[in-house]
């Protein structure tokens, strides 16, 4: 229960401030995408389960307020979450290049989806361009919000699980 | 230890791959009904209207203040240079003003035929602020706070200053989801206020981050009257926006391949990067398609009577 309200609050605030803070402190109209370091991020710290969750919800939380379909970015960021989370075994909180890795591929594959499927079916055929203007930069200012966020969501994390695991010895006795 | 996990794992746990389909499915199925039925999230708005528009409402109140107090320490020697400058801009536009006066007789006489002063009049209209952007940077959508309570609907047209910013696609109770015109998905049917001639502008991410500007087409023009610099308006035959809304201006002309029509370039009017307030007009435009829609269902009937 502490957990998901956590988790809800983690993504409330980092959905505002990608519509409203990061909007404003934009580097040529890029602003970074804060929700897909929480998918990733949980997603390899947690497991396939948690991260295609918490994928749905952020998703969802896009398709309510930006999207033009429900349901195209939560199947989207559902996938990249668990995509992740099968990276599990791999992972050990003191390496940081799995994590970078992680992420900015996963940042990467997102928009490649997106330009296909919304940009590319319909004709805008300059892919090159979409690459070094939109993707790239997105990359690069994600992956510098990557290094302050990704911390504090471990800490944040560890400092549930110890929760947890607390609870789950008072609960044994 | 052993016995709690063995009660987790068999009761309350579905295996990942199963809870992937699951939502898979659930996902396919929220897409292709809100793309047959054009149907919105409904409840899922609501809720996530109220959970999060007034946190929305709450930052964006928090930068304006900060933005203003920004200003306030803006030094004195800044102003007295400003001052200077805009002296001198005073004497340079007085001059300019004497020139706009004689056009705005020309402009007078071309609104008249047009009957816009009086349509633009008429609109009643809401105003609304902009409290947050797109989350992602492939489109151009945005978040007004007002909603379905105080009238909006989806498909009433959103203006700033004097011109279209675009229109309203979802409702919530309490905000608005607004796709603008330059958004990469969006077409708008406009028309040449000096030819009256039809043609599309459409919303372009490559065009309006390159530079600035709307790419349009289909223009037709056999006797080469338009030119840069003419105005750009919502034509009549559009079934979203209203009639006689100011896009922007022409920038740049050029022959298509086929020697037939024209395309080329319009600069929009709205200052589209600082958007803050806008108006929504809350009339939707009666385009007469229920009635088209149920004369073609009683003609579908009565083709399968026969």
């Amino acid at each position: 229960m502490r957990r998901k309200i956590v988790l809800f609050l983690i993504i409330a605030v980092c959905f505002l401030l990608q519509t409203t803070v990061f909007r404003v402190l934009n580097f040529a109209g890029i602003g970074p995408n804060l929700l897909i370091i929480i998918i990733s991020a949980f997603g390899f710290m947690r497991g396939k389960k948690e991260g295609l969750w918490i994928g749905f919800f952020c998703g969802l939380l896009i398709d309510i307020f930006c999207g033009f379909y429900l349901g195209g970015y939560a199947l989207l960021y559902m996938y990249i979450g668990y995509i992740n989370g099968m990276f599990q075994k791999r992972f050990y909180p003191d390496d940081i290049k799995l994590p970078m890795i992680l992420i900015g591929s996963s940042d990467i594959v997102c928009n490649l989806v997106i330009y296909f499927v919304m940009f590319l079916l319909r004709g805008r055929f300059s892919f090159w361009y979409y690459f070094t203007s939109v993707i790239i930069p997105e990359f690069v200012y994600t992956m510098v919000i990557t290094i302050f966020l990704y911390f504090l969501l471990l800490k944040i994390n560890q400092s549930l699980e110890e929760h947890e695991k607390r609870r789950a010895i008072k609960f044994e006795l | 230890m052993k016995k709690f996990r063995h009660f987790r794992n068999k009761k309350n746990r579905l295996a990942s791959k199963y809870v992937l389909m699951i939502l898979t499915a659930v996902c396919v199925v929220a897409l292709f009904t809100s793309l047959v039925f054009n149907l919105s999230g409904g409840p899922l708005n609501t809720v996530a209207g109220y959970v999060f528009i007034p946190m929305q409402k709450g930052i964006n109140s928090a930068g304006a203040w900060i933005s203003g107090k920004a200003n306030d320490f803006k030094t004195l020697s800044e102003v007295l240079k400003e001052n200077e400058k805009l002296k001198a801009q005073v004497s340079d536009l007085t001059l300019k003003l004497n020139n706009t006066k004689l056009e705005q007789y020309e402009l007078d006489n071309y609104r008249e035929l047009l009957q816009l002063d009086d349509k633009y009049a008429s609109y009643d209209k809401v105003a609304a602020n902009v409290i947050a952007m797109d989350g992602t940077n492939w489109f151009s959508t945005f978040t007004l706070d007002k909603g379905t309570k105080e009238g909006i609907q989806k498909g009433m047209n959103v203006i700033a200053g004097s011109g279209l910013v675009g229109v309203v696609t979802d409702v919530g109770p309490n905000y608005s989801k607004v796709r603008s015109i330059i958004d990469d998905s969006s077409n708008v049917s406009s028309m040449v206020l000096t030819t009256k001639d039809n043609f599309n502008v459409s919303g372009s991410l490559k065009s309006m981050n390159k530079d600035k500007e709307l790419p349009f087409t289909q223009l037709r023009d056999e006797d080469d009257k338009v030119k840069p610099g003419d105005p750009v308006v919502t034509s009549a035959v559009s079934d979203i926006y209203q009639e006689g809304i100011l896009i922007g201006y022409i920038a740049s002309v050029e022959n298509d391949p086929n020697n037939l029509t024209k395309s080329g370039t319009i600069t929009p009017v709205v200052d589209f990067e600082h958007l803050r307030e806008v108006l929504v007009i809350t009339t939707v435009k009666d385009t007469g398609e229920k009635e088209l829609s149920s004369q073609d269902s009683t003609e579908t009937e009565t083709e399968t009577q026969k």
